[in-house]
């Protein structure tokens, strides 16, 4: 039996690697992500029978039927513009579920104890278990905060205790460590006492809130994925510890997963991992920015009929979407817009910037919702050559990853990020609720540009009424 | 378990790893979102763990049990809740229109 289910394992990450290679066109993508589905079934059944003698199938059985009523409803019913909020919380159960695996085992063995009878690899089996609490728990609270900053429980910007805020991160870092190897040394003589296997689950939580609280909500994107990371690694680390390969080769596919889109993530913002995760802009940043936008400029204002009125004689637009585009809503509005463009011979194209969002791709997924075809998505490199043979660019909702100031003024704090060249087109329309910096508190003098004029209002309304203008024309 | 049978496990950890990154290099942008959520209901494999530390306790305590129940619940969570979403998303991407028409009529037109 044991050989049978080894073997199922073996088929279930075969299947994950299969499903996964899947996702590398949107035509084979559904398909995949079926195969994965298929081979977590597998799985699941190969470790059924492997605990198939045990005697607490009442518990087992309706802790997963607990699992799947929650599970289902918000995963079936979520909007696609909170996506990303729903990930952190996913992601911060399976997190949570690698540290009470830990905890368990603990338990189970007596303090790891029971590991020393067995000849074998003890130590690296207590380590794995001890690194799987430590990021297991971290993973856990970070990821219930971003989720409670996006859903905007938490207020998105940086919340932090100032200089004070590395200092106490590397105490409760070393703590968390201290008390693992306290109950490593524990494991070698009788068990050390659970009060630091708990110390080690609860200072690993307190740097999990403490490190994604002063993370702001543009940085999310990167915040995301690096949970994500750990959790998979985590999972390798807890699949290490009980001897389960199939658990092993998913984390580490998961892992390789979030450590590529952080990087990924990270480079378009020409930030470090580092420097993101140690804290939102800092003061220096702003008062760089702050010097160079002066109070005296004034944008120009435009109503719904002029912006109509522009984009009607274009013979090209491109749509830059951003956050604020999710936060309306909007989507539908622009493709709707598109439309009746497209039906009066322009063409429409939509430059996505690869931060653009709160998760990576976020924007995609928003347009793909709305019918926008998979082709008339743009990456930040195919279409930054484009703007300048475009007539007029329509930036809804998006702020940072416009900004002009990233390639011209050295004192930016964003000097170096690549962005969207819209200044390059002839013509640039803002949809913008106010004046009121983005979330970085960085002056985007695209707004002051000579080409610039700025619809103020919700996106999707300012959208809807320029649909309207256009159909009146 | 034998230093032989760790040892292949590391193995398999390290070449997981590589294989990892080989695929997924090649996901495009547009799909980070699915991917993203694919890999997270991936990850949420570990409701085994969680399945065989209870399965394989002998006569678990009830602290055990408390603590096993909230991990297979949050464990089930992640899997189920991951892979539907990721298909609901995913279903989004599936129907595109091929709308060369417009594409060489502007063409034309420029």
């Amino acid at each position: 039996m044991d050989i049978l289910v080894y073997a199922l394992y073996i088929l279930a990450f075969a299947m994950f690697i299969l499903g996964l290679s899947g996702l590398t066109a949107p035509r084979s993508a559904v398909r995949g992500n079926k195969i994965a589905a298929a081979g977590m079934a597998v799985a699941f059944v190969a470790t059924l029978i492997h605990i198939r003698e045990t005697s607490s199938w009442l518990i087992i059985i309706i802790a997963l039927i607990v699992g799947v009523i929650i599970g289902i409803p918000p995963a079936r019913k979520v909007k696609m513009t909170a996506v990303p909020q729903l990930v952190a919380l996913f992601n911060g159960v399976g997190g949570g579920t690698v540290a009470l695996i830990a905890w368990g085992e603990f338990i189970e063995s007596d303090g790891f104890t029971g590991l020393h009878v067995a000849s074998g690899p003890v130590l690296p089996l207590v380590i794995a278990s001890l690194f799987a609490a430590i990021i297991g728990s971290l993973s856990f609270w970070g990821s219930i905060i971003a989720f409670m900053k996006l859903q905007q429980i938490l207020p998105g910007h940086p919340l932090s205790v100032g200089r004070l805020q590395q200092p106490l991160n590397a105490i409760l870092f070393l703590g968390s460590i201290v008390a693992a190897v306290i109950v490593g040394i524990g494991s070698v003589d009788t068990g050390a006492n659970p009060v630091w296997f708990v110390a080690i689950l609860v200072l690993a939580g307190i740097l999990g809130v403490t490190t994604v609280l002063p993370i702001g909500g543009a940085d999310m994107p990167v915040v995301i994925s690096l949970l994500n990371a750990l959790t998979g690694l985590s999972a390798a680390a807890a699949g290490l510890a009980l001897n389960n390969i199939a658990m092993i080769v998913a984390g580490m596919i998961v892992g390789a997963s979030g450590t590529i889109l952080t990087n990924l993530m990270a480079k378009a913002m020409n930030r470090s991992i580092l420097s993101i995760v140690a804290g939102g802009f800092g003061g220096g940043g702003t008062q760089g920015a702050g010097a160079a936008s002066s109070g005296d400029q004034i944008a120009k204002s435009t109503s719904a009929a002029d912006a109509a009125i522009k984009l009607a004689y274009a013979n090209q637009v491109i749509v830059v979407p951003g956050y604020g585009l999710a936060v309306a809503q909007a989507q539908h509005a622009v493709k709707d817009m598109a439309k009746v463009l497209e039906a009066r011979g322009i063409e429409v194209k939509y430059a996505i910037h690869p931060v653009a969002g709160r998760m990576p791709g976020h924007m995609n997924v928003l347009l793909a919702e709305a019918d926008v075809s998979y082709d008339a998505m743009k990456e930040m490199d195919d279409i930054n050559g484009e703007f300048s043979r475009t007539d007029v660019t329509i930036v809804i909702g998006a702020n940072d990853v416009t900004n002009p100031a990233a390639r011209t003024d050295p004192n930016s704090p964003i000097f170096g990020m690549p962005v969207l060249n819209v200044t390059e087109s002839r013509s640039v329309i803002v949809l913008k609720r106010s004046m009121s910096s983005g979330f970085a508190g960085i002056e985007n003098p695209l707004f002051f540009g000579e080409n610039t004029t700025m619809l103020f209002g919700d996106a999707k309304k300012s959208v809807a009424q320029v649909t309207e203008e256009l159909k009146a024309l | 378990m034998d230093y032989t049978g760790f040892l292949a496990n590391i193995a398999i950890l390290v070449l997981s790893g590589f294989i990892g990154f080989a695929v997924i290099s090649k996901v495009p942008n547009t799909l980070h979102t699915p991917l993203m959520s694919g890999t997270n209901a991936i990850h949420g494999i570990v409701v085994l763990g969680a399945l065989v530390v209870l399965g394989t306790a002998e006569n678990p305590g009830l602290p055990l049990q408390i603590i096993s129940f909230v991990a297979i619940v949050f464990g089930t969570v992640n899997v189920i809740g991951g892979f539907v979403v990721t298909d609901r998303m995913l279903a989004m991407f599936k129907t595109r229109p091929v709308n060369t028409n417009t594409t060489s009529a502007t063409d034309g037109k420029n």
